[in-house]
């Protein structure tokens, strides 16, 4: 199963976690450039199912943490506006936003979540978490773009850790009881037995949980003390990987790239309302065009019928035979208890029901078009 | 009865001149919780080296090669219906298939424990 190449691992990344992470056991692999755990002993398909029950904790240290300054928040949002097609300026003090860096004829150099700093000396202040295998392109892309007075710092000393789960609010808030009251996708500062930390409630797996930004040399003490709890448990990119396929969520370079637009990747609803009309953003001639007429292809998700998983790459027909798309991420899901993938087909095949053809080991398995969302979003209302 | 096992992870077990074939205890660790099995069909014609059957883990598909060369008079329908058995008893209840040897001196080729053992251990 080898590639025969020279040991990758001499120039990987380690996450401030690593030693936890060997010591609980876990199966470590290269992943953008780091030495990360795709899972531990519980095995992937216990650790999703465990996430989706309790409480799983993920390092995902390895992204970008940055934060965008500027003299005001009006400023700094349409600085960064010019950028990404996401509401900045409309966003509230300690509120989240999901949208996407573009490229100038609209393809996606990555998809981020930006935070408006909760206000006071904060006020200007934008944070963004960005994708570990994008993270130098996206800074560069920035500081391109964006000069004087604006200023962007990278915060390389920062852990970043997820608690994902029904029970995520319950285990949080013993230690950070202002965790409880955040709703979702909102943010603060706030202290976790004391150390300083900034969480956001927000994740990748369709659950309820949060995100907790910490000091590198404070991260182990946390991550300790989350996995004593015995509604917790510490979970690989395996799991992560099955959660956030199941949820409907795209992975930066499988289900989008420089070369789909936001609209083709069904993430229309993330851009505001005020800048579809407006524009201002790269690719927004493109986009405007998408909406109003229909983008040529869309991401859909993909049920194959029987048990059999359908992987990234997989031809898509119709129903004469005809290639009409490729599956982007496909798999196993846990909790859905079947096969589930998602991908993009032409225009003309995307309605829901739409009856198509997987080319699965030279045979043609038979599937349908779905919504993505295969396990339906419990996000804290 | 010995088994012999292959480079590709498969163990075999010969009783007169029917073989049974699995997956080892280190294959079906390495690809972690198995979901789906296809097993070839009975009367199926099987060649030393060929794609036999398939296993899929929640995150990767596997091949399972023929490590002999014969036709398939029996398979194991309990594993596709539970997959996970092949986590649970790879080496015993979770056989794969049967096959009738058409050339017995195949199994020359084949490692022993002791052989199979070192070749994981540097592998």
């Amino acid at each position: 199963m080898g590639t025969g190449a020279a040991d990758p691992a001499a120039q990987l990344l380690r996450t401030p976690l690593y030693a936890e992470h060997v010591k609980l056991g876990a199966k470590m692999v290269p992943f953008a450039g780091y030495e990360m755990p795709v899972q531990y002993p519980l095995g992937v398909l216990k650790e999703h199912l465990w996430t989706r029950e309790k409480a799983g904790l993920f390092d995902v240290s390895h992204m970008g943490q940055a934060a965008l300054f500027g003299p005001n928040h009006d400023a700094t949002a349409a600085a960064l506006e010019a950028l990404v097609p996401g509401d900045l300026l409309g966003l509230q003090p300690g509120r989240i936003r999901y949208t996407q860096l573009l490229t100038d004829d609209g393809g996606i150099i990555d998809d981020l979540m930006v935070t408006r700093a909760a206000g006071g000396a904060d006020d200007g202040r934008l944070m963004l978490v960005v994708n570990a295998s994008r993270k130098a392109i996206d800074y560069a892309h920035i500081e391109a773009r964006l000069g004087l007075p604006f200023k962007l710092e990278i915060a390389p000393d920062r852990a970043l850790l997820a608690l994902q789960g029904p029970l995520a609010e319950r285990v949080l808030a013993k230690h950070c009881p202002e965790a409880a009251a955040l709703a979702f996708m909102a943010a603060t500062r706030a202290e976790f037995d004391g150390i300083e930390c900034h969480v956001s409630r927000s994740g990748y797996t369709g659950e309820d949980g949060f995100e907790i930004s910490v000091a590198e040399t404070a991260v182990a003490t946390v991550w300790q003390t989350l996995t004593a709890d015995a509604d917790v448990q510490p979970i690989g990119l395996g799991a992560r990987d099955s959660l956030r396929l199941e949820a409907g969520l795209c992975l930066y370079g499988h289900d989008i790239d420089e070369t789909t637009s936001p609209v083709e990747a069904a993430l229309t609803w993330s851009i505001g309302k005020r800048r579809r009309v407006e524009g201002g953003f790269p690719g927004h001639a493109r986009i405007a065009r998408e909406i109003a007429d229909g983008p040529a292809r869309k991401r859909v998700g993909i049920r194959p019928e029987g048990r059999q998983p359908a992987r990234e790459g997989t031809v898509i027909q119709d129903a004469g035979g005809r290639e009409i798309g490729r599956i982007t991420s496909g798999g196993f899901g846990p909790s859905a208890n079947a096969p589930v993938a998602m991908g993009y087909v032409e225009i003309g095949h995307a309605a829901v029901g739409t009856s198509v053809g997987l080319i699965v080991r030279d045979k043609r398995l038979a599937a349908s078009v779905t919504d993505p969302t295969f396990v339906p979003h419990h996000y804290k209302k | 009865m010995t088994k012999r096992y292959t480079k590709d992870h498969e163990w075999v077990e010969v009783d007169g001149d029917v073989a049974t074939i699995g997956i080892t205890e280190h294959a079906q660790e390495q690809l972690g919780d198995v979901v789906f099995v296809e097993l070839p069909s009975v009367g199926k014609q099987v060649s030393r080296g060929g794609a036999a059957a398939v296993v899929e883990s929640v995150k990767a598909a596997s091949d399972v090669y023929a490590p002999l060369t014969g036709e398939v008079v029996a398979v194991n329908d309990a594993i596709v219906a539970d997959p996970a058995k092949v986590n649970q008893d790879a080496e015993s209840g979770a056989w794969f298939m049967k096959v009738k040897l058409a050339d017995k001196g195949e199994l020359d080729g084949l490692m022993d424990k002791a052989g199979y053992d070192a070749f994981v251990a540097g592998s």
